[in-house]
């Protein structure tokens, strides 16, 4: 990868914080995306009877994913924030399923970089979040 | 307002019901190194989990005494803004039901730290109501 930016030493050197106590795992990076990963865990629930999880380990799945794809296309770990985050669900994720989230930088201004992404539970044809979403750059890039 | 019980994944973030704010349930998240993200703020994932809890708890306090609960919100879309860095401390979030009809309630939802005027996050979140019976 020629980014400059690698995600698994960075996730290495975390010794904990949120993305480790949610158990989020990276998956693949490319030029300007980013892949991560959430298993199931029934802590993460909306209802324990449904099973269903919550949107918010979603959103977490989704900002990470997408802060990295930022991080990736500016080629390092450089400050930023997120500014918004917009989800769609376009239905439930099922009980029991990883769900695999994939966000693109797809533009990136000195101070804006611009976000889309999807979230899914196994067939990347059958989504089940849309993201769009802002970070501000705290750092000229 | 009746009694709320939250979510699983409310428990999870360490979220408790602290009281009330003009008739919705007032929640806290106390700080834990589990909220924060690799930048040492906190990560915006957890906020926005803060915020969709105290939401479908804002809804929840709307039912009248003895009506059966609303017992599954979906939420259809979710949109977060962030107005200020999380720094590592507690975090308070109370929702406000713009409205709540038959098949979809819309709240509007604010999260701030130390100051009720300095929020750090607010959304909008739209959730579909499935009666009991149909889940």
């Amino acid at each position: 990868m020629t980014t400059g930016f690698d995600p698994a030493a960075l996730l290495a050197s975390a010794k904990g914080g949120h993305i480790v106590a949610l158990g989020l795992r990276f998956v693949a990076q490319g030029s300007d995306w980013c892949e991560f990963a959430i298993d199931y865990d029934r802590r993460l629930v909306s209802d324990a009877a449904s099973g269903i999880l919550a949107s918010g380990p979603i959103v977490s799945l989704m900002d990470t994913a997408a802060g990295f794809a930022v991080w990736t296309k500016r080629g390092g770990f450089k400050p930023q924030a997120t500014l918004d985050l917009r989800l769609d669900y376009l239905r439930p994720s099922r009980p029991g399923q990883t769900v695999t989230g994939r966000a693109e930088c797809y533009r990136l201004t000195r101070r804006i970089a611009f976000v889309r992404g999807v979230a899914h539970d196994g067939d990347p044809d059958d989504p089940v979040a849309h993201l769009a979403g802002t970070f501000m750059l705290l750092e000229p890039k | 307002m009746t009694a709320v019980t939250l979510l699983p994944y409310a428990d999870f973030l360490g979220i408790r019901i602290q009281g009330e704010r003009a008739g919705a349930p007032l929640l806290v998240m106390p700080f834990s190194e589990g909220l924060l993200n690799l930048q040492g703020g906190l990560h915006g994932g957890a906020i926005s989990g803060l915020l969709e809890i105290a939401a479908t708890a804002a809804i929840d306090a709307t039912l009248e005494e003895g009506e059966d609960p609303r017992s599954v919100f979906k939420p259809i879309t979710v949109t977060v803004d962030f107005m200020r860095p999380g720094l590592p401390a507690d975090v308070y979030a109370c929702g406000e039901v713009v409205r709540v009809g038959g098949r979809v309630a819309n709240v509007a939802v604010s999260a701030w730290q130390d100051d009720p005027d300095r929020v750090i996050a607010a959304a909008r979140m739209n959730f579909a109501i499935t009666p009991p019976a149909e889940k």
